[in-house]
């Protein structure tokens, strides 16, 4: 539970999960956004307008799911790094997972890594396919993982050679 | 102790310098805080408290809580968090309140 | 004796933003700040800022810290003292005391003070709470990230609001191993998405857990175990409910509590609001004291987010300036402008502990 573990249950995930039709259509981003906290980077870097202005600046994001191009170019503005792009499309059995990833060393594109949950446990292997890294990202790399699609909504975290704990 | 590789930050340390610390030879970048290089060093008890003298280190490390007061080159009473380290400097564990010669 | 128009006392973002609002209102400013370096404690703050555009969100702390330093440095009408603590405040003439460098003492006349000289981190009290190794979160923050050494090797972090959770998250980020978070209260202070960033590096959160006692290692001295155990639903410690962790660090992130001797010193009126972080000072609407002349911002005005100590400093500075006849005629659309940010930053559910809190100082 958020509130008290920082990992979102089944039901607190729910509203932010795109229905299975979208996700079939191509990437999409996926805010892990719960809590109204003053912020709105996320709508200002949104170039599709996908991501709603706020009202408030403690508003929740919304992502006008067919508006969402699945960019990605939110990621590394998110400062709570929530934000994430899943495109299921990416092959027959494997999903595209796109995360912030602040730690070295870095992955290198086609480098096999630990794929993590949202609790940090390993839940398999994933193969690395892209990582941005550029002016843009400000330090805050954004890493493109392909994950077996059943792991689409799963993996959340990578680590790269080994166990750093 | 020292971190080389950052995935945010980049280090720009002075020249590397010599002091003493209880008379041990030690190594530290001019212009750090002088608790930054005791720590580098693996020192961690800077002080002893006044009554029970109990082992004290850093608390804050900014200057404001005086947990870290040691002896440097001859005077008591430096807040080594924030004073700078220099080349050859001699660095103390205090006894007691300390006494201006 | 000096002379100064503005005097503002503190270079951090509360600080940085009041000189640079007095400035812009064409008044002379002199900021004194006791580090040979402007940015206060952005220095540190590796991590990504939230608020919005006005308060440079989703820049690093420490880049913001630059382009504020930046922006007072080639600011014709700032003068910057570094390595200046103002120790003393006279209120007979209203004359403050500053050493400067090592024993050199000044006499300032400032005919407009700003305070913004920050917070303090809070201890907490169990046995051996006083062993080396037992540090504030922010110290070990200044350690790691402004001088790039690490605390040590296996943290137990006490305290799972923003500044836990983001030094946590820190630590990992610079290899130190951090073996749980853990917080008395029932639920996680800080914001969900800090939360979830350690969650997913599989650092444990343990919410109603306290530390019971530290234990030091017998030939070192320095911390080497920690015991924390539950709390009960009143805040009792229930027997039993001990759990062990061999760390050589802990790291204590209770809460701030405001640096107000100044303001003591002064006889500015002070409250005490828990909310705020403990005495924080009466002030009106353009953040003036209940004496005339001196303002106050930032976390000595209550401990908050970076994003409203700077709203605070804009709005403090602007209406020194204003007080000392600089208005061009923006004066009061920018402050409406301020106000109306700071209202937004604190109108949301997590800023309820601070309306209440304001809202006590003000009756």
């Amino acid at each position: 539970m958020l509130a008290t573990n920082g990992i979102p249950t089944a039901e607190e995930l729910a509203p932010r999960i795109p229905p299975a039709e979208r996700l079939k259509k191509g990437p999409v981003a996926i805010i892990e956004c719960f809590q109204k906290i003053p912020c709105n980077p996320c709508s200002t870097a949104c170039k599709t307008g996908a991501i709603e202005k706020f009202e408030d600046i403690n508003d929740l994001p919304s992502v006008d799911l067919e508006k969402c191009t699945g960019c990605g170019l939110c990621i590394s503005k998110c400062p709570g790094l929530a934000i994430f792009v899943v495109d299921e499309t990416y092959s027959e059995m494997e999903a595209a997972v796109s995360l912030p990833f602040e730690f070295l060393p870095l992955p290198a594109e086609g480098e096999e890594v630990d794929v993590l949950d949202r609790s940090g446990k390993t839940v398999g292997r994933g193969k690395v396919i892209r990582v941005r890294n550029g002016k843009y990202e400000d330090r805050t790399p954004v890493v493109t993982v392909a994950v077996p699609k059943e792991l689409s909504m799963v993996v959340r975290n990578i680590r790269v050679g080994g166990d750093r704990r | 102790m020292r971190i080389e590789e950052h995935p945010i930050l980049t280090f720009d340390r002075g020249r590397e310098v010599e002091f003493t610390f209880n008379g041990r030879k030690m190594k530290g970048y001019e212009g750090e805080p002088i608790a930054a290089a005791l720590h580098a060093n693996g020192v961690r008890v800077l002080s002893y408290s006044k009554k029970l003298h109990r082992p004290r280190g850093f608390y804050c490390a900014i200057g404001n809580c005086s947990s870290c007061l040691m002896t440097v080159n001859g005077e008591p009473n430096v807040r080594v968090c924030t004073e700078k380290l220099r080349e050859g400097m001699v660095i103390e564990t205090q006894q007691g309140r300390g006494d201006l010669k | 004796m000096k002379h100064a128009e503005i005097a503002v006392i503190g270079g951090g973002p509360a600080g940085l933003m009041a000189a640079l609002a007095a400035a812009e209102m064409g008044a002379k400013v002199t900021l004194v700040d006791r580090n040979s370096r402007l940015g206060g404690q952005l220095v540190k703050q590796t991590h990504k800022f939230f608020g919005s555009e006005k308060e440079y969100a989703s820049i690093r702390g420490i880049d913001i810290g630059r382009i504020l330093a930046t922006e007072v440095h080639k600011n014709p009408n700032i003068e910057t003292m570094l390595n200046s603590t103002v120790v003393a405040y006279y209120p007979d003439d209203g004359v403050l005391g500053i050493e400067v460098e090592e024993k050199k003492w000044v006499k300032m006349k400032a005919e407009r003070i700003v305070v913004a000289t920050g917070a303090s981190e809070k201890y907490l009290l169990f046995e051996n709470n006083d062993l080396p190794g037992i540090y504030g979160a922010g110290a070990v923050q200044t350690l790691m990230n402004e001088h790039g050494v690490v605390p040590g090797k296996n943290v137990l972090m006490v305290g799972a609001g923003n500044i836990g959770l983001i030094v946590s998250y820190q630590l990992m980020q610079a290899g130190v191993n951090v073996k749980a978070i853990i917080d008395a209260a029932p639920s996680i202070g800080g914001y969900w998405v800090h939360a979830s960033k350690v969650a997913r590096l599989g650092v444990p959160i343990l919410t109603s857990y306290t530390v019971k006692a530290a234990y030091p290692n017998e030939m070192t001295g320095a911390l080497e175990r920690a015991v924390i155990w539950r709390v009960d639903d009143r805040w009792q410690p229930v027997p039993g409910t001990e759990k062990v962790f061999n760390v050589d660090v802990m790291c204590i992130a209770v809460g701030l509590s405001p640096l107000a001797e100044l303001l003591w010193q002064a006889g500015c009126k002070m409250m005490y609001v828990p909310e705020l972080g403990g005495h924080v000072p009466v002030r009106n609407d353009n953040m003036e004291t209940t004496v005339s002349g001196i303002y106050v911002a930032g976390d000595v005005a209550g401990v908050e987010e970076a994003s409203s100590a700077m709203m605070e400093g804009r709005l403090a500075g602007l209406s020194a300036a204003k007080s000392l006849g600089y208005d061009d005629g923006t004066y009061e659309e920018k402050k409406a402008e301020a106000l109306k940010e700071l209202e937004n930053l604190r109108s949301g559910p997590v800023g309820g502990k601070i309306r209440k809190g304001l809202a006590q100082l003000a009756s």
